[in-house]
């Protein structure tokens, strides 16, 4: 078994009476790409958080290559190695895709409180920004602002910036979220080469793209995980099928 | 970005080009006006750092402005009356020079900015507006009832305080001199605007949860900010006082703070020059307006309204065109 980046061990978390993540384990490994399935309001993005940072599990640690990261706010979380991209796009809309790449680097290296010199000046920072942007395919839209981008651009966007922190473990929120066929293929290609930098936890509704993608596959259902396995067989799995999968071919 | 370039030049050169004149002319009192703008344009710059920049609509600068404008007064009244400010732990007297008091000016605001920062910036929006506002409102309570320095009443000065090297009873000197230090707080604006602190600043305004996922904490860089910002508006009210040779608790007052937000808005939120041509439209008013009637603010008030609905850049935002921000 190669050897584990990312964990989430025991997580708990409760809304009011909503039990949104029950006793939650799951591992992240080298080299794969980890898809989390399930029916809206699973809780998917709600495990996210709690890995991020964003939110306190009630109880239940994140593990980071061996360290627990439970008490650290996002930002260390961030600075240590985890990269989350949003289900809705977060950016800094009035700025260019560059500047947006800019400020990962910058996080990932240090040095945003330095208050002279060119933030854009030609140098190592610029240089590992301007290949993040070349490497999601936005080179020729590096100048230009973010709310001007295509959606898809946005998306692209968001995975140059976590690119850019060099991180341990990419964990994201429905990378695909909104996009078209076309759209959701040249991601996919993307998205397939990034497992070689890093291990990447994916939430997911496009079964198509996760059966081309996914290592593994865990399947959230009520804040559960009934089923983790490779894409055989959880295909094969007859409770994944009644929970969720025969669910998505009545619709 | 090259339009709003030539706008800012031509707006900054417009103003020693008035005082020269007026001193030609042998008219002191539109040099004082030049002086005026001078120095509200840069309470208006430090208030523009932590607004335009960061996001952060603070509706208690006016308590870094007093305190500028108080450090001035204090020091040159215990100078003025030959007494010592303290003695002890250690003897520390007053005094009439600038650069003492412009010093004890930014320190003495930038802790306050630190404080009131540290306390503020754990709530946002309405809630921090609130706050501020709370902040500057103590502090104008604080000076009513205060009785060493004049209480309601305030303190006069009677000596304008010196410069090495200038004569700041000369009109002309002591434009020159505020002018210059306009021209300072201008050049830390753009600097700081294309750092890279200034790239994490901009986007911390946008978007707080971009930051943090970038592993930058939003609350440090708008902090940092806030403390530059106080003392920029904190070294304003120091000159300011100056100005009057005269503090009151009125500079505490939170009319000052929206004084100092309108100029911003007028101009041109997080436009370099905004604040500026702000404060140069609110003075020219109050001459121009003021003199035909005592409810020139209506005026203003309905200019304000017109700028805001249908002129989000304010005044420089009509002459430079969109988008000025560095590095766009
Ligand atoms: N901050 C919150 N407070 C209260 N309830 C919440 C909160 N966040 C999420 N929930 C609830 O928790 C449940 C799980 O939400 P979550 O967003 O994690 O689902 P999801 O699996 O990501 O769904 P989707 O596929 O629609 O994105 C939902 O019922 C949601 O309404
Ligand atoms: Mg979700």
């Amino acid at each position: 078994m190669s050897e584990v980046i990312l964990a989430a061990v025991g997580i708990s978390k409760r809304f009011d009476a909503l039990q949104a993540s029950r006793d939650i384990s799951l591992d992240l490994r080298r080299g794969e790409i980890h898809a989390l399935i399930g029916p809206n309001g699973a809780g998917k993005s709600t495990l996210i958080q709690q890995i991020a940072g964003r939110l306190k599990p009630d109880a239940g640690r994140i593990v980071l290559e061996g360290r627990d990261v439970t008490a650290l706010d996002t930002a260390e979380r961030a600075r240590l190695g985890i990269a989350r991209t949003f289900q809705v796009s977060a950016l800094a809309m009035e700025d260019t895709a560059l500047q947006n790449v800019v400020l990962g680097v910058l996080g990932a290296r240090g040095g945003a409180y330095r208050m002279w010199g060119n933030a854009l000046a030609r140098g190592s920072l610029r240089d590992r920004a301007e290949q993040a942007v070349a490497r999601v395919g936005l080179t020729n839209m590096a100048t230009t602002r973010a709310s001007a981008l295509s959606h898809g651009g946005r998306r692209q966007l968001e995975i140059a910036v976590a690119l850019a922190l060099d991180p341990k473990a990419f964990v994201m929120d429905e990378p695909m979220a909104g996009l078209g066929t076309s759209g959701s293929h040249d991601l996919t290609e993307l998205l397939s080469g990034l497992r070689d930098e890093a291990p990447v936890l994916m939430v997911e509704h496009d079964m198509d793209a996760v059966f081309a993608l996914a290592d593994r596959i865990s399947v959230l259902v009520s804040g559960e995980i009934i089923a983790t396995g490779t894409v055989d067989e959880i295909r094969a799995n007859s409770a994944v099928r009644r929970a969720y999968l025969g669910e998505e071919e009545g619709a | 970005m090259k339009r709003a370039w030539v706008a800012n030049v031509a707006l900054i050169c417009m103003l020693p080009v008035v005082a020269i004149w007026a001193s030609m002319a042998d008219e002191p009192f539109i040099i004082t006006l030049a002086t005026k703008v001078a120095i509200l344009a840069l309470a208006g710059v430090g208030l523009n750092m932590a607004l335009g920049q960061g996001g952060l609509v603070s509706l208690g600068h006016a308590a870094f402005f007093g305190i500028g404008g108080y450090a001035m007064g204090i020091l040159a009244s215990h100078a003025q009356s030959y007494t010592p400010l303290l003695e002890w732990p250690m003897l520390i007297e007053g005094s009439n020079s600038m650069p003492v008091i412009w010093l004890l000016a930014l320190v003495s605001s930038g802790l306050a900015a630190l404080v009131i920062g540290a306390l503020s910036l754990r709530t946002n929006g309405v809630y921090f507006i609130m706050i501020t506002l709370a902040f500057g409102q103590m502090f104008y309570y604080f000076s009513i009832s205060w009785p060493a320095y004049g209480g309601e009443d305030g303190l006069a000065i009677y000596m304008r305080n010196g410069f090495p090297g200038l004569n700041t009873l000369v009109p002309l000197h002591f434009f020159g001199l505020a002018f210059a230090v306009l021209l300072v707080a201008l050049a830390l604006a753009t600097l700081i605007g294309r750092s890279p602190f200034g790239l994490a600043l901009n986007a911390a305004r946008q978007s707080s949860e971009r930051v943090e996922t970038a592993g930058i904490r939003p609350y440090r860089l708008q902090l940092t900010v806030f403390v530059l910002s106080g003392m920029v508006t904190g070294l304003a009210g120091a000159l300011f006082a100056d100005l009057n040779r005269f503090v009151s608790p009125s500079m505490f007052s939170w009319q000052t703070s929206g004084e100092i937000m309108v100029f911003v808005i007028l101009g041109g939120v997080a436009r370099l020059c905004g604040p500026l041509a702000g404060a140069a439209l609110f003075i020219l008013l109050e001459q121009l307006l003021g003199g035909i009637s005592d409810y020139w603010h209506i005026f203003l008030g309905a200019l304000l309204l017109l700028i805001i609905l249908f002129a989000r850049g304010g005044v420089m935002g009509l002459i430079a065109g969109p988008g000025e921000r560095a590095h766009v």
